[in-house]
């Protein structure tokens, strides 16, 4: 129906890519070198406790490196150390992640130095010692000591600090761009910041607090997790604990050494390892795409999102309505409209106007540039009396604007109706009184949304359009954009009823915001992403800030959520799974002397009892390691049915779960059975 | 007619009878447990008991009457043995033993029906009649109370009340166990069952106990009881006299766990809810049965320890059933299957007793599964965990573990114990692996309230009266408070809607997951145990 024409360089810079997927996160082997001392104190029992599967593997560590002093043997040595290195993995892979954190940490730390602060009254004070409601004067060259509300004056800054983008963006007093934060620079022009917070609880503090993981506190999904692999856990731990009177009963009782290997095999070692951080790399994720979220909880909310309240302006389209097209009438000819209305463009700054010249231009060859002649006209501005605009040039007015403003025939009026009914807005194009025909300006959709909005919908999440047009234009701009729905001559208490509304039937509800109205439905909702141009009521409100301000931002964090849970979900399969192929390999080799015909279960021809358990045992400890980078990154995730995710899942996660450790354990078997004393 | 196809066309009959019954049997019982009214004769035992029907509870309340009611039970139970010397009917019996008193009235209550005692030997009529029978009725009936509370946990929406267990208890005993069970005794009666008051008949100078067997056999399958009136229970001709009567039996042990997947699937506002979980059940039920059936088959003697009038397909479809339903009654002696044969009866305990279960307890054991298996799926598929449109989250995780947990945890301690005491060596007829499994299958029937023997194993001794005992209430009443809370948890929660994003819980998909869920959860917690016995015996 429409086609873009032009695009101005800032609206490319926003432009969502389609069909992007979470990208992947960086890992680079390094890191486990340089979190070594990091993981050596995480030793420490406090540590230990919190995770208790791995908390019953330091136990056993401990257990088995007693039993190995009063017994010593290459295999018994060998177990020990390999329980500690399990340990010791899992520690790793925390401080691995964390470590990602603490750089960005660093770099976020030196934009809080050496901030001083000029108060109105013309007292200095440092930064940290600034109180909510001190004015500050800020000039260019300066950096913001906190944040706080523009309340006089207007100037570019530096905010690249803490967004990445080294372009200047524009703050100034009232309106929704008035919020700054500190350890960002004025470039020029001079300010005057209210402050908002309270030192030590800014922005920056926070993102700090945020990307070091200090303050990482368990989502309820990964306690409900936690939960269910203490009690496989126990299970487990019942399990070999009941075996060795068994064991007893049947003429072959087990040594400590060997029952503790079994068990620390058999546990959930591999997720209970992970765990943390999955977490820890999942809020990395999402600093890393420029969002910083107030909690893990908000994190793991937005893959629960089941409807998105997106606004028009900005998100769906690009903003400013755009000529897409004109249509003469009353036997006018194409090319006299196109002339008459490209003239009376030429002096119009708007936004409109700017748009009716470049369709000139771009496709029918008109010149951007006025001519001399033209340049003698006088540009005639748009009054609320006349309701046009337009030149007089000699004895020609040409004027263009609403329909309203000029006499139509019945031909125009037909035109003018259809443009609206298609959710355009007509504009009448007059030379002297003679109507020449119609400029079609639109509401130009992104390129790509329709194709995001379908990837939601497979997601089964329900996209809400939120505008203040008229139902007749929003139901066209909703049917081009693809959106689910829409909400038309929205009030921002419109918008609070629908999510309550939404709420009320037990949805989840994600939305952006940017201005002060929008501060109430950014609490209300369940993820709420304020724009970091926003106003500080606003990014008070929400629960996420998008540093890059961008709404359409808000699908990555619904696919970054459901990674993060979907990553849990599928390391907690494989490690339950490899369950099967450990059993095959301790089995036999404890009790083939007891019961010769176990040694049939053998399948993996392991070459002794005891190659066959330092094997299940070594690969329980290198399997975490392996998957180290797994759980930093997420799994793959592509939006799908939820029935369509789960067979994949289980299918790589399950079934690969089943026969990975048979081809891992018989290959470390082939290695362990070289060692003296071993084999 | 082969014997194979003798066995099939029986398997052709029960499933014709279920199939014929499913629709409304299934939704009679939903009826039940959803109507307002109130009969006169309940009106009047609600009068009494001062019970206002009206009233609904919280879900700690509803245990405490569980709990409550099962301990009012187990004491009246003890008491009428120990005072039996008194009763009429008692045939000079005298009282019961303390150790068997204590051992039998925790069995009875708790639906799990093991016996340590010779019925013929011990019990009179009275006791059998006022006492072991009456809790076959109501013990029945608590279960399936709790399965409806635990259903209407997730039909109820934002309140704290899961109904009233004294109304749950009295319409599943007057609506459903007494007319079902009145009404098979007559069948039975017709297919030769004994129904007298003598305590035997003499022919040729051997005298044949006998007693009211009918009434209280109808009941014994009905309510997955399996306490047989006779010490051979179903393999006793006055019990089981012939191919129809077992076939009744086994439709009876089957009706009502089978039909509460109906049941739910109404309740919940979605019959597919329900087929699927018998889908799952059927499954694995038949593929036990495949195992035991071509087991006993092809073993070195099939016959040994059958019953000759039933043969191998009959003793491997009644030893499927009884094993997987927590019923226990025996049609064959399972402590002479082969290794793989008596261990597929072990393993289909193990599964905690859902495929398809016992009246109520198998369809909220394998909710509790189900609930497990979508905390798994639901992360796996990117959204917060939820079945049947309720959150899964921390408390109904913790109460859906503490429900699983309880089994392995009483079946493993106990029969680790019992391992190395130096007593359980002379209490074994057999050692070795056989041995093991005689320990172990002993405790998970305990603990997992099926009540079957593998017998081979003298369980008279303190130790084992004692702690078959203990396993008997915390196999029963661990999970059944586990449940509750769990159901009290769920009602509490609004009810999250469907949308597209929902994993649907009726395909295949679930199917599969649910029946891994199942078996991984078993075979995972169990495999080094059985390693040790019915494995390395089917090794050999």
């Amino acid at each position: 129906m429409t086609t873009t024409t032009q695009r101005t360089p800032e609206q490319t810079r926003q432009t969502p890519i389609p069909g992007r997927q979470v990208s992947p996160g960086i890992f680079n082997p390094r890191q486990l070198l340089v979190s070594f001392p990091d993981a050596l104190r995480k030793f420490h029992p406090r540590h230990q406790l919190r995770n208790p599967v791995m908390f019953v593997v330091w136990v056993g560590s401990i257990l088995v490196t007693v039993f190995a002093i009063g017994d010593p043997s290459v295999f018994t040595i060998a177990v020990a150390v390999w329980l500690w290195a399990t340990v010791l993995f899992a520690n790793l892979a925390e401080a691995v992640a964390e470590g990602r954190g603490k750089a960005q940490a660093e770099s976020l730390r030196k934009t809080k130095k050496d901030a001083v602060a000029r108060l109105t009254t013309g007292e200095t004070v440092p930064g940290t010692e600034l109180r909510i409601g001190d004015l500050v004067v800020v000039e260019a060259g300066e950096v913001i000591p906190g944040d706080g509300d523009v309340v006089e004056g207007i100037a570019t800054v530096d905010e690249s600090a803490i967004t990445g983008e080294s372009a200047p963006v524009i703050r100034e007093s009232g309106g929704d761009r008035s919020a700054v934060t500190g350890g960002t620079t004025v470039l020029s022009d001079r300010i005057i910041v209210k402050i908002t917070t309270k030192p030590g609880e800014s922005f920056v503090d926070r993102m700090i607090a945020l990307v070091e993981g200090a303050e990482r506190q368990k989502t309820p999904n990964e306690i409900a997790l936690t939960i269910l692999l203490s009690t496989l856990t126990i299970i487990f731990l019942l399990a070999v604990v009941a075996l060795q009177p068994f064991a007893v009963f049947s003429g072959g009782q087990q040594s400590v050494i060997v029952l503790t290997a079994l068990l620390v095999c058999l546990i959930p070692t591999t997720i209970g390892a992970l765990l943390s951080a999955i977490g820890i790399a999942g809020m990395d994720r999402l600093v890393q795409r420029n969002v910083l979220a107030t909690s893990g909880k908000a994190v793991e909310a937005a893959g629960d999102i089941d409807t998105l309240l997106l606004d028009k302006t900005g998100t769906i389209t690009w903003g400013n309505r755009r000529a897409t097209g004109f249509i003469p009438v009353g036997g006018a000819s194409l090319d006299d409209l196109v002339d008459a209305a490209r003239l009376s463009s030429l002096a119009d700054g708007t936004p409109e106007g700017r748009s009716i010249v470049d369709l000139a231009v771009t496709e029918y060859g008109r010149s951007a540039e006025p001519t001399d002649r033209e340049k003698t006209g006088e540009f005639v501005p748009f009054t609320a009396q006349t309701r046009t605009s337009g030149i007089d040039l000699g004895d020609r007015r040409i004027r263009k604007g609403a329909a309203s403003g000029f006499v139509l025939t019945g031909e125009t009026r037909r035109v003018v109706d259809e443009i609206s009914a298609q959710g355009g807005t007509p504009l009448v194009v007059a030379d002297n009184d003679a109507v020449l025909g119609v400029i079609r300006l639109s509401d130009v959709v992104k390129p790509g949304m329709r194709e995001r909005f379908a990837e939601l919908r497979a997601m089964g999440i329900r996209t809400v359009m939120v505008t203040g047009d008229n139902p007749l234009t929003a139901k066209a701009i909703a049917a081009e954009a693809g959106v689910d729905d829409y909400l038309a001559e929205a009030k921002p208490e419109d918008k609070m009823a629908l999510i309550r509304a939404e709420q009320e039937g037990g949805k989840l509800v994600a939305m952006t915001g940017d201005g002060t109205n929008d501060a109430p439905a950014l609490a209300q909702s369940d993820v709420g992403v304020a724009m970091n141009t926003g106003t500080s009521a606003a990014k008070e409100a929400g629960n996420m800030v998008d540093l890059d301000s961008d709404p359409t931002k808000l699908i990555e964090i619904v696919e970054i959520g459901k990674q993060l849970l979907i990553t849990r979900g599928a390391l907690t399969t494989f490690s339950v799974a490899n369950d099967l192929a450990k059993y095959f390999a301790i089995l036999p080799a404890m009790f083939a002397a007891i019961h010769p015909q176990l040694g049939g279960l053998n399948v993996m021809g392991l070459h002794s009892p005891n190659s066959a358990i330092l094997s299940a045992v070594v690969f329980n400890a290198l399997i975490i390691v392996v998957l180290i980078p797994l759980a930093l990154r997420g799994v793959r995730y592509k939006p799908a049915s939820a029935s369509a995710l789960l067979r994949r899942n289980l299918l790589i996660y399950g079934l690969g779960g089943i026969v990975t450790p048979f081809a891992g354990i018989w290959l470390i078997d082939l290695l362990v059975r070289l060692i003296p004393g071993i084999g | 007619m082969s014997s194979t196809a003798a066995g099939l066309l029986q398997v052709g009959f029960l499933l014709v009878a279920l199939a014929v019954v499913y629709r409304p049997f299934g939704d009679y019982m939903a009826r039940v447990y959803t109507g307002t009214t109130h009969s006169r004769v309940e009106r009047a035992i609600y009068r009494t008991a001062r019970v206002d029907p009206g009233s609904e509870q919280r879900w700690g309340t509803y245990a405490q009457a569980v709990i409550g009611f099962s301990f009012v039970g187990v004491v009246l139970l003890i008491i009428l043995q120990r005072v039996q010397s008194v009763l009429p009917f008692d045939f000079g019996r005298g009282n019961v033993p303390p150790g068997m008193a204590f051992n039998t009235a925790i069995s009875f209550v708790t639906n799990t029906n093991w016996q340590s005692y010779v019925p013929e030997a011990v019990m009179g009529h009275t006791v059998q009649m006022a006492g072991l029978t009456v809790q076959n009725f109501v013990s029945g009936a608590v279960g399936m109370a709790v399965a409806v509370a635990l259903v209407r946990g997730f039909t109820r929406d934002q309140t704290d009340r899961l109904g009233n267990f004294w109304v749950d208890l009295v319409r599943g005993t007057l609506r459903i166990l007494l007319p079902v069970a009145t009404l098979f005794a007559i069948v039975l009666v017709a297919t030769g069952v004994v129904m007298s008051l003598k305590s035997g008949v003499t022919v040729d100078g051997h005298t044949v106990a006998t007693a009211p067997v009918a009434s209280q056999e109808a009941i014994k399958e009905l309510g997955t009881n399996g306490g047989g009136v006779l010490n051979a229970n179903s393999a006793h001709p006055f019990e089981n006299p012939n191919g129809w009567s077992n076939l009744v039996e086994i439709f009876l042990i089957l009706l009502i766990p089978v039909c509460l997947t109906r049941t739910f699937g109404t309740m919940v506002g979605n019959r597919k809810q329900g087929h699927v979980l018998l889908g799952v059940m059927g499954v694995l039920w038949s593929a036990m049965l495949a195992v035991i059936w071509t087991a006993e088959a092809n073993g070195l003697r099939p016959l040994e320890g059958k019953e000759t009038r039933f043969g191998i397909p009959s003793s491997a479809l009644f030893a499927d059933t009884t094993t997987a339903t927590s019923t226990g009654a025996v049609n064959a002696m399972h402590d002479s299957f082969t290794g793989l044969g008596g261990g597929g009866t072990l393993l289909n305990m193990l599964f905690g007793e859902m495929t398809p279960g016992g009246v109520g307890t198998g369809l909220y054991s394998i909710l509790v599964m189900a609930i497990i298996a979508m905390f798994l799926a639901g992360l796996m598929v990117g959204r917060t965990p939820e079945y049947l449109g309720k959150k899964l989250g921390r408390r109904e995780v913790t109460a859906a573990a503490v429900s699983i947990l309880a089994m392995p945890t009483v079946v493993l301690i106990g029969a680790g114990i019992a391992a190395i005491l130096p007593s359980t060596q002379g209490a074994l007829n057999n050692p070795g692996p056989h041995g093991l499994s005689e320990i172990l299958y002993a405790y998970a029937s305990a603990s997992n309230n099926n009540g079957s023997a593998f017998a081979g194993i003298t369980v008279t001794g303190d130790w084992f009266q004692a702690s078959l005992g203990v396993c008997m209430a915390l196999g029963r009443f661990l999970p059944i408070i586990a449940v509750l809370c769990l159901a009290g948890s769920l009602a509490r929660q609004k009810k999250v809607p469907v949308t597209a994003g929902t994993l649907p819980t009726t395909g295949p998909l679930f199917a599969t997951l649910l029946t891994g869920a199942i078996v991984l959860v078993a075979a995972l917690t169990f495999i080094p145990a059985l390693a040790l016995g019915p494995i390395a015996e089917a090794l050999l």
